[in-house]
């Protein structure tokens, strides 16, 4: 690998000890990808492979021009993307509030048992994705916009959560003590001094997920959860490669436009 | 009025932080507390209300022991003992006036503070609080709008709007400049000695302490080590309390300070009276 | 007491909106959004009631997984998950390395800078599943779709930050080096690898990280991994099994966090 030969200079300044174990780290590394390569080929049909340049230009041939008729039938399903994003981050906001504050160190009103049980919610939010949390809810709600809903909620939870407690816990001590001091009760100094420290950053944090949600639920329609990814499941399913890129072009518009609305409330705000 | 006997404090690091102080204040007087750093200055003022919990010892304000309350009690107790913060502790992103109402907490219910619904006598009050230190204008400003100065005065007014029987006053002139830490220092004994309020000045600036306080206890290691009027603060007593440190230096800028603020001075009433 | 007459009454200004109007306006444009948003909303219940057993089973599951029945099954779709993980990282980052070098403005020929910034830009802009259905839909299902998938992903990702880190480099230091009368490699090798290295490793590691996330899920439009393995199970209504995949998925990711924020500061 010439490249990793190139990145010895920088470790130069190194004992030859650990240039001798970095260099084994590398090689360890080198190993472990020739055998994840061999592992993960392993069932791999390589005709299809070779064949791929044939497959992309007819595909490619397929998809353009885009339909452009059938923009009509796509506003209704943007609709609803939109308002899977905007509704399942606003069912998101409302779980996660209260989870944050009962998983930072300094809100939290148990700390052996509540805190590691909102961090657990937060971390199992967090690691499993909007689509398959819409797979999920599919199967057990029927499909339809309220699964969208309730899994771009449930992946949200964590995102907020997470970003959100760790905003509370880094609020200036000194604001807290000083309104402790007065004989605030402990309702009085969550309202008093440690809501106006996060606020901006909750807004920031909410604006800037939602922004994620209008993406990620664009998407969700693949599993049967509402919005545009129905039309490019349909779309896709028979073959109609001029609608699918169509209905692309239509998503990144979206996703352009959300983008720029998202920075701009966030620069209001911040 | 307040009585602190033998109060300790040993931190969870094994830290002493305070052994075996013990005084008395009587109504009226200001007290100023010094010591070089890491003597245990903050500690004692935070034991008397209890945001540090003392380890032994009482703390006796009208013969109420506030180191045995409650929470409900404690919280009661806390809202007669005002509180002013080295670099001010406002709640920067509300806006002046929250921060004096802030100073009732202890007295109204959740729901009146969270609708910022206070009974008309303690908006009343906040506005004269306001108006006493010279910040009128600026009721609605948010606290992280105002100069240092101006911001330590809305802390004085959150203290004062507490009514309070006692004021805590911990290094209040840390990060203001030297004529504006004597305005705010004139403005708080002014205060105290209106209202007959008793206060403990935890203050780094010996020359300051010994302008402006009634009575001195220096601090060293934890422990009490001087007691008694400014007057009697000799070199001696000095560096029993700052040991090697070179504290004529530090009272020597402080003359030249007080020097400039006086010229100062001088040159305005010459301005005034040539008007 | 003062003789002048303070005010009894006190409102907090508003802070965000100062015009009465607009913040009126904006209220009720909430308010008539959120209901039109609500009344879209179709449920239906019979179909609800239906599911909520299913819910109940799928709880049941997840607190009581099923590692064995569908074992096989499993292993191999974490097998190819976290191979595809590693591979796609390697490759996605040894080719993000030119591209972030040709998309700083600062070391760059303006024409290179304009073709990396494209081919960051389309990167960032299209979805992993989206991509992942036009691989699968070229070189067929299975993990080397999901590989080419994550490479791509991956070149956008560290690219984009990896040019941000050269646009933001001390500049006197590179300034030196090419007073000796350097070459442009000879810069990038020490006026600037030095700089970034540790960054670039530490955006690797926390590629890695999402990489792993994302393999978990395009296997669900068929780009091989643990994602198809947990399709199928929730397919089959087979909720103990997907309990058991969801849990092995958030137990690889805690560990696979814990594990790069480690190494991150322990590179440092």
């Amino acid at each position: 690998m010439s490249a990793t030969e190139a990145q010895a200079p920088i470790w130069r300044h190194r004992t030859p000890k650990t240039r001798l174990a970095i260099w084994a780290g590398w090689l360890a590394c080198v190993a472990l990808f020739v055998w994840c390569w061999e592992m993960m080929t392993e069932r791999t049909i390589w005709a299809f492979v070779y064949d791929a340049p044939v497959a992309a230009n007819d595909l490619l041939g397929r998809a353009f021009p885009p339909k452009w008729g059938y923009i009509d039938s796509l506003l209704w399903p943007l609709w609803d993307t939109m308002n899977i994003a905007t509704l399942g981050t606003l069912l998101g906001i409302v779980m996660a509030v209260p989870l944050a504050f009962l998983a930072a160190s300094n809100t939290t009103p148990s700390r052996h048992i509540l805190r590691p049980i909102a961090l657990f919610l937060i971390v199992a939010s967090r690691s499993i994705n909007s689509l398959i949390w819409a797979l999920l809810l599919v199967s057990i709600l029927g499909p339809g916009i309220l699964a969208g809903i309730i899994a771009i909620g449930l992946r949200s939870v964590g995102f907020i959560g997470k970003l959100l407690y760790e905003a509370i816990e880094e609020t200036d001590v000194r604001q807290i003590e000083a309104v402790t001091a007065t004989g605030a009760s402990q309702a009085q100094i969550l309202n008093y001094a440690i809501v106006p420290q996060v606020l901006p950053t909750f807004y920031g944090i909410s604006v800037f997920r939602w922004d994620i949600n209008i993406r990620e639920s664009a998407i969700l329609g693949l599993v049967g959860a509402g919005g545009i990814g129905l039309q490019l499941q349909a779309s896709m399913s028979v073959l109609a490669w001029n609608q699918v890129s169509l209905i692309l072009l239509v998503i990144l518009g979206t996703v352009v436009v959300s983008e720029w609305v998202s920075a701009k409330v966030r620069h209001a705000i911040i | 009025m307040l009585k602190i006997e033998g109060l300790g404090k040993t931190y969870k690091t094994g830290d002493k932080a305070l052994s075996d102080v013990s005084f008395d204040i009587p109504k009226g007087e200001v007290l100023g507390l010094i010591g070089p750093s890491g003597a245990g200055k903050s500690t004692l003022i935070r034991c008397i209300n209890r945001l540090v919990q003392p380890t032994t010892g009482k703390v006796l304000l009208n013969d109420l022991n506030i180191t045995d309350l409650r929470t409900g009690e404690l919280r009661r107790a806390r809202r007669r003992i005002g509180m002013i913060f080295q670099e001010y502790a406002l709640v920067e992103r509300l806006t002046v006036m929250e921060n004096v109402l802030s100073g009732r907490l202890g007295y109204v219910g959740f729901w009146r503070s969270f609708l910022r619904k206070y009974p008309a006598a303690d908006i009343a009050n906040a506005y004269r609080l306001l108006d006493r230190v010279g910040l009128m204008q600026h009721a609605d400003k948010r606290a992280d709008a105002l100069s240092g100065g101006q911001r330590q005065r809305v802390g004085i007014a959150r203290a004062l709007a507490q009514d309070p029987e006692l004021l805590l006053i911990d290094e209040p002139t840390a990060s203001l400049d030297p004529k504006t830490s004597r305005q705010i220092m004139r403005l708080i004994v002014e205060i105290c000695r209106e209202r007959g309020l008793p206060a403990i000045i935890n203050i780094h600036d010996v020359v300051l302490a010994q302008q402006f306080s009634d009575r001195i206890i220096g601090l060293q290691a934890g422990r009490v080590v001087f007691d008694g009027p400014p007057s009697e603060l000799s070199e001696d007593a000095l560096t029993l309390i700052y040991g090697a440190e070179d504290w004529t230096a530090m009272r020597k800028g402080a003359d030249e300070d007080a020097a400039a603020e006086a010229e100062e001075q001088a040159e305005a009433a010459k301005m005034m009276s040539a008007l | 007491m003062s003789h002048m007459a303070y005010p009894t009454q006190w409102r907090r200004p508003p802070m965000m909106v100062k015009s009465r109007f607009w913040r009126i306006a904006l209220t009720l444009g909430a308010i008539v959004y959120l209901l039109l948003a609500f009344s879209t909303i179709e449920v239906n219940y019979a179909r609800v009631i239906e599911g909520l057993s299913r819910a109940q089973r799928f709880v049941a599951g997840f607190l009581q997984p099923d590692f064995t029945s569908r074992s096989r099954d499993i292993w191999i779709g974490i097998g190819e998950s976290l191979t595809m993980t590693f591979t796609s990282t390697v490759v996605g980052v040894l080719i993000s390395i030119p591209i972030g070098l040709g998309a700083a403005r600062n070391i760059a020929p303006r024409l290179v800078y304009l073709v990396c910034r494209s081919i960051i830009a389309v990167s960032r802009s299209l979805q992993e599943i989206i991509i992942a259905i036009f691989f699968v839909a070229l070189f067929g299902f299975g993990a080397f779709a999901g590989f080419l998938t994550l490479s791509f992903a991956t070149i956008g990702f560290i690219g984009k930050l990896l040019a941000e880190e050269i646009e933001d480099i001390d500049e006197k230091q590179a300034e030196a080096i090419r007073a000796t009368g350097a070459s442009w490699v000879q810069l990038v090798n020490y006026g600037i690898q030095p700089q970034v290295m540790p960054r670039l490793i530490g955006l690797s590691l926390y590629r890695l990280d999402i990489n792993f996330r994302e393999s978990a899920v395009i296997g669900i439009v068929g780009a091989g991994g643990i994602g198809g393995t947990l399709n199928t199970a929730l397919g089959r209504y087979e909720y103990d099994t997907a309990g058991a995949i969801l849990l092995i998925i958030i137990a690889i990711v805690m560990v696979a966090e814990y594990s790069s924020g480690y190494l991150r500061r322990f590179l440092k």
